[in-house]
């Protein structure tokens, strides 16, 4: 689990906070990393599922349409562990950073005060859309679902206007410690939202689609070749591949943007040690000691890409202090080659596809490519975690970055070791149990004998007697 | 001044969940008394229905609270957050288990199972009112700090916290029968109407008998909030009075016109009457006001705006899903399990 290697790689060097600061950011590193996940769903899911509703109603397809009904099943049980797994959050906000939130509690109101109408939206059109299959007209109920793929998008926008503000803070006035004026749009529109958001939810339409085809590529190897698994891939798998050439040039944006706005970030992932000219860049390798070790040596490259020149100044580790610098650089820059390296693999898959269909207008038969159509989906989940790692560890020892640490923020309690142990257990169980639930729903479908109305009712025996369904 | 109408907008979000969050909560509750498989089947099934489309958009409320009130409040907040931090991970972890349970228990197919995720929702229904009152009680009772270096477990242990802890575990069960009251009649289910009414009848006589000793222990305890309650917020005091025994005497005559309003109306006079009572204390006991602890002047009017979109936007959202709802539109798919029908 990723989140213990941040807490064991991030133990040292972050100053004094009680104590607290290493089990309040495994904590938060644990909780933020499953939620995002749930959230990449909440983003991305319901477009995915309209797609397919908006096919089957164009065309009269029933297998588009019975693809949609089955994905807003699976969609149910995301939304609801996301909706509460969102929630810790908002608590843990203060209950493990009382500090941020004593200073820039009102700053950060302004944009999850957005994205608290954004959410409301959300969770009031997802329980029409979801319970609305049975008794809404066709067209009406594909409208409902249009306000949750669109407050989505709106709600992680609101989100990344926080947490870009984090690393661009900006739009207010402090004095005495003590923030005493705001700039509401600046703050929701700070430097780094520009290219933070789309990021995210680019990553988010990535995840969710690659990861749905996934479960349909997997079904194409166990030989279920029928065109309910090719929708099932086609869709979603299409939905991702057309974004990773965008995403691919946002992310190169995004990181010559953190080379100029928070150049020790920049540092930190491409081991840049000393400010110079005619940086090389390094593809993987581990950083001790100020060298770098089993790595692969481009001269000159990492100047090309941060400038377009090899004679381009790139600001190192050494323009800070050790203190200020971030923890865990070989963390940092695996994590960022990885999902660069990821994004590339993706791409690939999205040329295969494209290639095989322009000239056969068909998938590609090869079981090769049904392999890396089952990989897709955990490399994307897997780069979107890795960025999510690069923006947040490397913007430590910071939380509000150049203004307030993150030992500074956190909770003076203790016991926090505590619960991150609840949390961990809890979160395994919850992790466990929603891949259970997926795969259950998934061997119905396959079983396709439909349940009867009745078996719906918790546990309750049904009306007529009938064989127990378990015990009793 | 607009600090006042944040903190009317606060108070508003309190009231919501309140009510709709409560009613939740309380569904939960009467699922856990149900009694066993077969006894209890026709009131789960019921809670079921009525709780399945809405719950999530109810929470929703919690999240709300939250960020108005970290983003109005900001020290107040940290204050609370730092001084009652171990009833509220109590809550986060009664959230995560009841919104996962309740979810899963839909999906499972053996009677074992459904009991496993059934006895998580319904249990995690009981101790998330029970420990968000207590944390109230905090702060109606003084004992949070301004500044608290540490959480300290007497701040929410005292009399008056756990009084309003059960408080609030009984008003969610209140409210909850009430609505599922109205609700088997409406679907003229007059077993399940009488059911459901004895108990709305229990938990609100209950519910007034905590009230009322609540009042009593604040009368020794914490004379500035009682001179509140029975001073400037003695109207709201009766209001919440008055609803609440004619809303038993609608239950006793078996009369739907009128009983879901007036039992809202009680509760919501409840918590109008602690916000009246306690204002302009923003933490009572520490001297921090409304005006005294709130975030610069734009935030505040920016919390106005988002308020106003808030209710242009999600109001009318929320008015089609209760209508929708209302009107048993909205029901689980029984479709999606059919076979696909086009294997090739």
């Amino acid at each position: 689990m990723h989140a213990m290697q941040v807490l064991t790689a991030t133990a040292g060097g972050l100053g004094a906070g009680g104590g607290q600061v290493v089990p309040a950011r495994a904590q938060m590193a644990t909780t933020l990393g499953f939620h995002i996940i749930l959230a990449c769903f909440g983003i991305a899911f319901p477009t995915v599922v309209l797609v397919a509703e908006y096919l089957g109603l164009r065309r009269s397809d029933e297998v588009a349409l019975l693809l949609a009904r089955r994905w807003s099943q699976a969609m149910g049980v995301l939304v609801a562990v996301g909706a509460v797994t969102g929630t810790v959050l908002s608590f843990e906000m203060g209950l493990l950073w009382p500090g941020l939130m004593r200073t820039y509690g009102g700053v950060l109101g302004i944009p999850f005060g957005f994205e608290g109408i954004f959410f409301f939206l959300e969770a009031i059109f997802t329980g029409i859309y979801l319970y609305g299959w049975q008794r809404l007209p066709g067209w009406a109920h594909f409208w409902s679902g249009v306000p949750i793929a669109l407050s989505g998008i709106a709600g992680a926008i609101s989100v990344m206007a926080a947490n870009s503000w984090m690393n661009q803070p900006g739009g207010f006035t402090l004095s005495h410690g003590k923030v005493v004026a705001v700039d509401t749009w600046q703050v929701f529109f700070n430097r780094a939202a520009l290219y933070e958001t789309p990021h995210m939810i680019l990553a988010a339409y990535m995840v969710t689609g690659f990861l749905i085809a996934s479960v349909y590529a997997a079904g194409m190897l166990k030989g279920r070749l029928d065109r309910y698994h090719r929708l099932g891939f086609g869709i979603p798998f299409t939905i991702g591949a057309i974004l990773t050439p965008v995403q691919i040039f946002v992310g190169d944006t995004a990181a010559r943007a953190v080379a100029s706005q928070q150049p020790v970030k920049f540092a930190a992932m491409e081991y840049v040690t000393r400010t110079s000219r005619g940086v090389p860049e390094y593809l993987a390798g581990f950083y001790v000691n100020g060298k770098v070790y089993f790595g692969l040596r481009l001269p000159d490259v990492d100047s090309l890409l941060v400038g377009f020149s090899p004679h381009t100044k790139v600001t190192g580790l050494d323009s800070v202090a050790p203190a200020y610098r971030p923890p865990a650089l070989t963390l940092l820059h695996l994590s960022f080659d990885a999902m660069v390296g990821l994004a590339f693999l993706l791409l690939l898959a999205g040329l295969w596809a494209l290639l095989a269909w322009y000239r056969r207008r068909a998938l590609p038969r090869v079981p090769v490519f049904w392999w890396l159509g089952v990989i897709c989906g955990p490399a994307a989940l897997v780069a979107m975690e890795c960025g999510w790692i690069v923006t947040e560890v490397g913007r430590q020892p910071w939380v509000v970055y150049q203004l307030m640490t993150t030992s500074q923020a956190a909770t003076t309690n203790g016991g926090v070791l505590d619960s991150l142990t609840g949390v961990i257990v809890l979160y395994a169980v919850l992790g466990v149990a929603t891949v259970m639930i997926l795969r259950l729903l998934s061997r119905r479908w396959r079983q396709g004998a439909g349940r009867e109305p009745e078996a719906d009712v918790p546990y309750g025996p049904p009306t007529q007697p009938r064989e127990p369904t378990g015990l009793g | 001044m607009v600090v006042d109408a944040v903190g009317a907008i606060l108070l508003a979000g309190v009231t919501l969940y309140a009510l709709l969050g409560g009613a939740d909560f309380g569904g939960g509750l009467w699922d856990l008394t149900a009694g066993g498989y077969r006894r209890g089947r026709a009131a789960r099934q019921l809670i079921d229905a009525t709780i399945t489309p809405v719950w999530e958009a109810n929470h929703v409320w919690l999240v709300f609270i939250l960020v108005i009130f970290w983003g109005s409040f900001p020290g107040a907040f940290a204050a609370v957050m730092t001084a009652a931090a171990l009833p509220l991970w109590l809550a986060v972890f009664g959230i995560v288990l009841r919104g996962a349970g309740f979810a899963f228990r839909k999906e499972v197919e053996t009677v074992r199972w459904q009991r496993v995720f059934g006895a998580a929702f319904a249990l995690s229904s009981l101790i998330t009112p029970f420990f968000m009152g207590t944390v109230i009680g905090a702060i109606a009772s003084q004992r949070v700090a301004a500044n608290p270096p540490h959480a300290v477990l007497s701040v929410w242990t005292g009399p008056t916290s756990l009084l309003i802890g059960a408080l609030f575990v009984t008003v969610c069960a209140y409210l909850a029968a009430v609505f599922l009251t109205r609700e088997a009649s409406q679907r003229q289910d007059d077993g399940l109407r009488r059911y459901f009414a004895w108990r709305a009848g229990a938990a609100g006589v209950i519910s007034g008998a905590l009230s009322l000793a609540t009042l009593i222990e604040v009368r020794s305890s914490d004379p500035a909030l009682y001179h509140g309650l029975t001073g400037k917020a003695l109207a709201l005091v009766i209001i919440a009075a008055a609803c609440g025994l004619a809303t038993l005497g609608l239950l006793a005559t078996g009369r739907m016109a009128g009983l879901r309003t007036l039992s809202v109306l009680g509760v919501a006079a409840v918590v109008w009457g602690w916000g009246v009572a306690q204002y302009p204390a923003l933490l009572p006991g520490t001297g921090l006001t409304l005006a005294s602890g709130s975030a610069p002047h734009a935030v505040l009017v920016t919390i106005v705006v988002i308020f106003v979109a808030a209710a242009l936007l999600v109001g009318p959202s929320f008015l089609l899903l209760f209508w929708l709802h209302g009107r048993q539109l909205l029901e689980p798919d029984q479709h999606a399990d059919k076979r696909a029908g086009t294997g090739d």
